[in-house]
């Protein structure tokens, strides 16, 4: 099954209920099974400038890098799935770009943005991220994020100075420890997981999960999983109901069947007659 | 803004001591930050390790023992309002961080730049260190909603939480299940059959509104479909779905 066949995607944004502006971009390409959701920071309009840059470096040059190779195949200099480098490239492409836009514009000196990407390619996913922007994985009954936040509060709670229930009243919420564009170079942490049919993820900035627990996060998809997009609306709803203090944005993917990459000799010849 | 710590014996207030520091000490030795003089304190009874904003008591081994809004404490992550009892002395933990509404623009989050130096967790709170390098990003920094857990003190939201909904019932007036009472105690309620007709209920802060989910049939409220939009409901509508009728209704 082709992988825009295989997947359902919805995305949605929403400046919440404080914010004059929204500093979050969100894009998906169906066609290369690629979610892309940033976050941005800095004065004015240099947090959407930097997630804008971030969110279209990574669209058009995903899909550059794969009309010459597969995702599934390896990289040569990485020794990794290509899939998994394309995005560990391209997030540091991305930085390079906001960074030297940031150097060269006054207005938007020091700006910077989160990143969370996921790459579907022959039942699995690819997942880069930077900053505190998460993506969550519904499988069953199991809701859980797969990606770990780059912030003070994560190395807090991973060290063990800080539990994770005592972690939703700390007033260190909003320092990250990683950005994308504030440094000439980034590490973006990259993973690959394997994928299930009937399994959900989420995708979101910060404005979701800093305003909706993640049981209500949870209960929501596990309703509402017969209509993605009515999903995302009762998601942002619920965030601004409860005070929609920062930007909040979602992609949901909903894997419908199998995505396996044809192989073996008949796949080849008929990939051969289609060119 | 920064929060503090104010020393009181017996209702009096005897002094106030800012938490600058990443290392508060507490003790009777005039040496620490709050000296103590009474014999009742050990010569270093405790410390406050504060990160950025958040601060965390530890009893570093006193003789006499610390307690934290009446209970005997070892490590506790202070909130605003805690009283620390040290002897016939009280330590009062003031951290109103402010709710910057005037400039909710400027509420930053920042970006970290070099990697925190982090404790290593079997030697409880250590000193973290934290680069100054920072990075203005926008979002809220100190202001969220949240229900505590079991812990003494609540943060004082910013936004009033979802203010106390009526609650609301819904009652099966046919079918096999005619008089059941579904009480819309969650924020979502899906009502129908998954894969023939689905609508959700959801409970927010200016009522009840419900949404078709899935299934070729809209649910229909007093006799009208309601699309595909959400429908806010008033008391003793009469929803029909999936051939089932229900009436909904405030509990008073």
């Amino acid at each position: 099954m082709k992988i825009n066949e295989a997947l359902e995607i919805v995305s949605q944004t929403n400046p919440g209920m404080v914010r004059s502006h929204n500093e979050d971009s969100v894009t998906f390409d169906a066609e290369h099974g690629l979610v892309v959701l940033a976050d941005g920071m800095g004065g004015y309009n240099a947090g959407e400038v930097a997630s804008g840059i971030a969110v279209s470096v990574l669209a058009s040059e995903v899909r550059h890098c794969l009309e010459a190779v597969g995702p599934e195949q390896k990289d040569a200099a990485s020794n990794d799935d290509v899939g998994v480098a394309v995005l560990r490239d391209n997030v540091k492409k991305a930085n390079l770009s906001i960074f030297n836009a940031a150097q060269s514009q006054p207005q938007y000196a020091g700006m910077g943005t989160t990143i969370v990407t996921g790459l579907f390619y022959d039942n699995r996913v690819a997942v880069a991220h930077v900053g505190d922007s998460r993506m969550y994985r519904l499988r069953g009954e199991v809701f859980e994020t797969i990606t770990r936040d780059h912030s003070l509060l994560q190395e807090q709670i991973d060290s063990g100075i800080i539990s994770k229930e005592l972690a939703r009243l700390s007033k260190n919420k909003n320092l990250v420890t990683r950005a994308v564009g504030i440094e000439a170079d980034v590490v973006p942490e990259v993973h690959l997981h394997d994928v299930e049919v009937g399994d959900i993820y989420l995708l979101c900035s910060d404005g979701l999960n800093d305003m909706v627990e993640d049981e209500d996060i949870c209960a929501t998809l596990q309703m509402l999983q017969g209509n993605l997009s009515l999903a995302a609306t009762q998601l942002i709803e619920q965030a601004n109901d409860n005070g929609g203090r920062d930007n909040v944005s979602v992609i949901l993917v909903k894997v419908n069947s199998s995505y396996a990459t044809p192989r073996g000799l008949w796949a080849k010849l008929k990939s051969w007659f289609k060119n | 803004m920064t929060a503090k710590l104010i020393l009181s014996m017996d209702g009096a207030v005897i002094k106030e001591y800012p938490l600058t520091k990443e290392r508060t000490t507490i003790g009777r030795k005039p040496h620490n930050d709050i000296s103590i003089d009474n014999l009742a304190v050990s010569s270093e009874h405790a410390a406050i390790i504060t990160i950025l904003n958040d601060s965390f008591f530890e009893d570093i081994g006193s003789t006499n023992g610390s307690v934290v809004n009446g209970v005997p404490t070892q490590k506790h992550f202070l909130q605003n309002n805690d009283v620390i009892e040290i002897g016939k002395y009280k330590l009062k933990y003031l951290n109103d961080q402010p709710t910057q509404t005037a400039s909710a623009d400027f509420e930053k989050t920042m970006v970290l730049r070099a990697p925190v130096k982090q404790a290593k967790p079997e030697e409880g709170f250590n000193q973290t260190q934290v680069n100054e390098g920072v990075v203005a990003k926008h979002e809220s920094t100190t202001q969220f909603n949240v229900t505590a857990p079991k812990v003494e003190v609540t943060p004082a939201p910013a936004v009033a939480p979802a203010a106390q909904m009526v609650a609301a019932v819904i009652q099966i007036l046919n079918g096999p299940n005619l008089g059941r009472e579904l009480e819309l105690s969650k924020n979502l309620t899906t009502l129908g059959k998954p894969g023939v007709q689905v609508a959700v209920l959801a409970r927010r802060p200016h009522g009840y509104f419900i949404t078709h989910v899935e299934g070729v049939n809209f649910p229909s409220v007093n006799g009208t479909s309601v699309g595909e939009q959400p429908h806010q409901l008033k008391d003793h509508d009469i929803i029909e779905l999936a051939g089932v009728k229900m009436e909904f209704y405030f509990k008073t």
